[in-house]
């Protein structure tokens, strides 16, 4: 099963803690950029033919930031490149406040979209306010409203906690509120202080108050347990879902499966290389216009490298590595390989070993990067 | 060249001039060096990178100078005579005046460089009289004179004041402009006494230094005293009694040029195909095994260290390596110990003895950079006298030596006369710091209207423990300090144990003086709880002296610790956080189940300065 990643870089409006390839939409070539990107992804799917392609996935940035028209070129441009009816998961992150009437939605469930990723991040205005997002609590009810109207009934809300100010009361209220939705996803994540962002320079000046290390486990503590008592489930890490509907797309990754990544600065990978694009959007549509592939790099992976990844990569997942399967796939005995790390990561209540499979405990989740670096072998 | 006549090698010898330069740190030594390679055509402009003399990087980092290096170069005299000069470069720190001291008697002469706006300090007098013990002719030179804030007379009156050497005549420069420096050349024929004929005599020469060539061996800086030394010649060390012959033999301009045979008045290198570095004694005497010298050269003597401390190995399988590099340095650095010693907390390492704390930390640093070990090094301490219930005495240089404190009668310490030069402003602070420092008052000279010499008798552990630092900040860095250990003393210590999750980790003890256990106590358990980080588990630090709990203080269970976005499918970055907190973890040591970072075992000395901040 194969995925595509489709990179629109833009936004209007730039948010405090995110590191993503994107730049502020005005002034910027987006149509030209589209018309790029379309160019890429036939000729990336001529060089590498890949037959089983079940999931497409429209990330940034912000993808619901481009005009009507620059979404229906888009869409009609995928559309005449892919069979839509294969698609299992068509999905495409949209900003509250780009849903706020029915025409962006409309366009999207035309052009096959079935499952909507948004990102709410907070029902807190004042805690969205901190965060540099544009949108507030009512805006992101009105445009799950509306999607739902429209007819989509796959919605994923992203959510954030360990932000600047946030309390555990109102991380609690967060949470019953995206339940109130009759949404199917949830993606929870904590925040990350990356480098190149707005928290990263108060952090260096002091100014960022963020929740204790103990807040932090508390809020995700409460989320992973209120969600089980409310019938979810917990398939990941950071993500969790109502009935079956876990993102089959974001499960490429994590069962260390390949993917096409198409747009400036956008990943794939495909057996033993990592490939990564131009991440400056006129170096991405200059080596277009010339006719070539806007690649950045080509990372070889060594045997290594692609055990390593295996591991930290399925273990993310509640199910865990399935040890018989990945040392087939892998032609090397992981348990043997491994005997030492598993033996102490067991002894350590971190991880479980059950069917020939490992997984983490939800003590060994919390602290999933100590688990995962265990079994980096260098 | 010995088929030259008796009235050539006479007059050979009447043309050579071995000298080394005295200078304060920042006086100008490297850079007066420098100039005098330039102007003599030892080194182009082109390849002159500044400060050639210091060859390593952390020398050059630091700005001192650790390695002793000799340079032959010719000169050509205003008299149409050509002379050859030898350059001794000496180390500048407190922590080398050994090494200062086997250079200096290299030497016929020394340049004593002072400087015109800061005038004389601590370490350049005591040097001076080093030298002069030595029998050099001292010439001085007063540098920086281009500075506006230059005090020409002034200075001149100080170098009469202090070392009670004549002045008048002293070269004025400025290494920076090169003003003043051909007189310089000339002077230093004038004023320095060439080498004492002794060539008709026994060969004795003087291993000043040496280093490791992974080519040819063990390399000897030696300066020949008497006789003459040619390839082939078999050698007797006549301290060690090891024998060698001769395979090459030569001179550094800097570049190194091979030649036939060296003698007297000549300072050079000699390879002889030794390859076990323990053989070489650093002060040993060379002579010829076929017709020996009556007796070695005097003046030399093993240097002691005053400062210990463990180094181990983060994995305890480096250990060898450890050895091995440990080895490799100490051909370079004859002031350097090291013994093997076993930590329960820490697996296998070596005790290592230091001139000083700075000595230490160019050691640490070479270790990790020119060998890429990672180490951790235990907290530094003096080498104590334990005198036991029973009678017995220990001789203790690391904590845990001590198994059994109710069995412990009484301490002594080595105390040491520190004489410290400042300008009078400041005697408040000096004395504040010194007292603090358990330090007795002996006398205050006043050297010149503003400047005052305070002496002191302390403890040599208060001295290590970040005495100098501490003066430098509270005197705006105008604070010299010279020190001697005079002797040892009784002294009220006791040894403070840290434990960790009740186990005591006998690479954290320490042995403090009575009156301030309770504060250190508390200051090295905050100061754990800052840097051990936070773990699986509750981390419970306490400071105890014997069984009684001086202060505790806890380190709280492991926060969260998980990536939490795919970034886009970007896998290679998540791998790099990973492999970088992998890296942080390599560079703690488990003890028992609590991994502990390399500051926590510094934290046992050198909190004042932090307190201080």
């Amino acid at each position: 099963m194969i995925g595509v990643y489709i990179h629109i870089p833009f936004c209007d409006h730039i948010c405090y803690y995110c590191d993503f390839p994107k730049v502020l939409k005005i002034g910027q070539p987006v149509d030209l950029y589209l018309k790029c990107l379309l160019k890429e992804i036939k000729k990336g799917l001529k060089i590498r033919c890949q037959k089983d392609i079940k999931s497409i996935y429209i990330g940034g940035g912000t993808p619901s930031a481009l005009s009507e028209g620059q979404l229906i070129y888009l869409l009609d441009g995928l559309n005449q490149i892919f069979d839509i009816s294969q698609i299992q998961d068509f999905t495409i992150e949209t900003n509250p406040n780009d849903l706020q009437n029915y025409d962006k939605l409309q366009i999207m469930y035309r052009y096959g979209i079935r499952r909507l990723s948004i990102g709410a991040q907070s029902f807190s205005n004042n805690t969205l306010k901190r965060i540099g997002r544009n949108h507030d609590c009512n805006s992101i009810i009105q445009a799950v409203h509306n999607a739902q109207k429209i007819g989509f009934k796959n919605i994923s809300l992203d959510l954030m906690f360990r932000l600047p100010g946030q309390s555990f009361e109102e991380f609690k209220e967060n949470i019953s509120q995206a339940l109130k939705l009759n949404v199917t996803h949830l993606s929870i994540y904590s925040l990350i202080l990356e480098q190149h962002t707005v928290f990263h320079n108060l952090l260096l000046e002091h100014r960022l108050v963020l929740p204790t290390p103990e807040n932090d486990r508390q809020m995700y503590s409460y989320a992973m347990k209120v969600l089980k008592q409310n019938g979810w489930h917990q398939y990941e890490i950071s993500n969790f879902c109502f009935a079956n509907h876990e993102s089959l797309h974001n499960k490429i990754y994590w069962h260390n499966d390949d993917y096409y990544g198409f747009g400036a600065g956008a990943h794939a990978h495909f057996g033993n290389v990592r490939i990564q694009n131009k991440q400056v959007i006129n170096d991405y549509i200059h080596d277009l216009e010339n006719d070539e592939m806007p690649i950045l790099k080509n990372h070889f992976l060594t045997l290594q490298e692609q055990i390593e990844e295996e591991m930290f990569l399925r273990l993310r997942l509640n199910q865990g590595v399935d040890l018989k399967k990945s040392s087939q796939k892998l032609r090397i005995d992981l348990l043997q390989l491994y005997q030492k790390q598993i033996k102490k990561l067991i002894a350590e209540g971190l991880i479980e070993y059950k069917n020939e499979r490992i997984f983490l405990t939800e003590n060994g989740r919390y602290i999933a990067n100590d688990v995962f670096s265990e079994f980096l072998l260098g | 060249m010995s088929d030259l006549s008796q009235k050539q090698l006479k007059k050979r010898l009447a043309h050579i001039r071995n000298f080394s330069i005295i200078a304060h740190i920042d006086h100008g030594k490297s850079t007066i060096a420098d100039r005098i390679l330039e102007l003599t055509n030892t080194i182009s402009q082109r390849e002159m990178q500044n400060q050639v003399l210091d060859d390593m990087d952390i020398e050059r980092e630091r700005g001192i100078t650790i390695k002793l290096n000799a340079i032959e170069l010719n000169y050509k005299a205003k008299n149409g005579e050509s002379y050859v000069f030898h350059l001794i470069d000496t180390p500048g720190h407190v922590d080398f005046s050994y090494e200062v001291s086997r250079s200096l008697a290299a030497c016929e002469g020394a340049l004593l460089i002072v400087d015109a706006s800061q005038g004389v300090q601590a370490q350049t007098v005591s040097n001076v009289y080093l030298a002069i013990e030595n029998d050099l002719d001292i010439l001085p030179v007063i540098n920086k004179i281009d500075l506006p804030s230059a005090d020409v007379d002034g200075t001149k009156k100080e170098i009469e004041d202090i070392i009670g050497i004549d002045a008048s005549d002293a070269v004025l420069v400025s290494a920076k402009t090169g003003q003043g420096i051909p007189e310089l050349l000339e002077r230093i024929i004038t004023d320095i006494q060439p080498p004492k004929n002794l060539i008709d005599q026994p060969v004795r020469a003087l291993i000043f230094d040496s280093y490791y060539d992974s080519y040819k061996g063990v390399v000897l800086l030696i300066r020949i005293k008497s006789g003459i030394l040619k390839i082939g010649d078999s050698i007797t060390l006549m301290n060690s009694h090891k024998k060698y012959e001769i395979l090459e033999l030569g001179v550094n301009r800097p570049a190194i040029q091979n030649r036939d045979e060296l003698m007297t008045g000549d300072v050079g290198f000699v390879i002889a195909g030794i390859r076990d570095i323990s053989e070489i004694r650093v002060g040993d005497t060379i002579t010829l095994t076929s017709n020996p010298a009556a007796n070695p050269l005097k003046g030399y003597r093993e240097s002691n260290p005053m400062v210990y401390a463990g180094i181990y190995p983060i994995d305890n399988a480096k250990f060898s390596n450890l050895r091995e590099s440990l080895e490799k340095l100490k051909l370079n650095d004859a002031a350097l110990t090291f013994e093997p010693e076993t930590s329960q907390a820490l697996g296998f390492g070596f005790r290592c003895g230091f001139l000083g704390l700075l000595h230490m930390n160019v050691v640490q640093e070479r270790l990790e950079r020119e060998f890429g070990l990672e180490i951790i090094m235990t907290a530094p301490s003096v080498h104590y006298h334990v005198f036991l219930q029973d009678g017995t005495e220990l001789q203790v240089d690391n904590p845990s030596q001590i198994e059994d404190v109710s069995k412990v009668n009484r301490f002594e310490e080595p105390f040491v006369d520190a004489s410290i030069m400042v300008p009078s402003e400041y005697i408040g602070p000096v004395m504040e710091i010194s007292q603090n420092k358990r330090g007795e008052y002996q006398t205050m000279n006043y050297l010149d209207s503003n400047r005052v010499e305070l002496k002191y008798k302390m403890p040599l552990s208060e001295i290590i423990y970040n005495y100098f630092d501490e003066l430098k900040s509270r005197t705006k860095g105008y604070a010299s300090l010279d020190y001697e250990v005079t002797g040892y003393q009784e002294s009220d210590l006791v040894k403070m144990d840290i434990l960790l999750n009740g186990e005591p980790v006998d690479a954290l003890s320490s042995i403090v003086h009575r009156d301030v256990a309770n504060t250190r106590g508390k200051q090295i358990v905050e100061r754990l709880k800052t840097v051990i980080p936070r773990q699986q588990f509750e981390i419970a630090i306490q400071a105890a002296i014997g069984n009684k709990i001086l202060a505790r203080s806890t380190v709280k269970s492991y926060r969260k610790n998980v990536i939490a976005k795919c970034y886009g499918g970007d896998i290679t970055r998540k791998r790099k956080l990973l492999e970088k907190q992998k890296a942080g973890k390599k560079r703690m040591k488990a003890i028992g189940s609590v991994e502990v970072p390399q500051e926590a075992f510094m934290t046992i000395f050198g909190m004042d300065q932090e307190d201080n901040q």
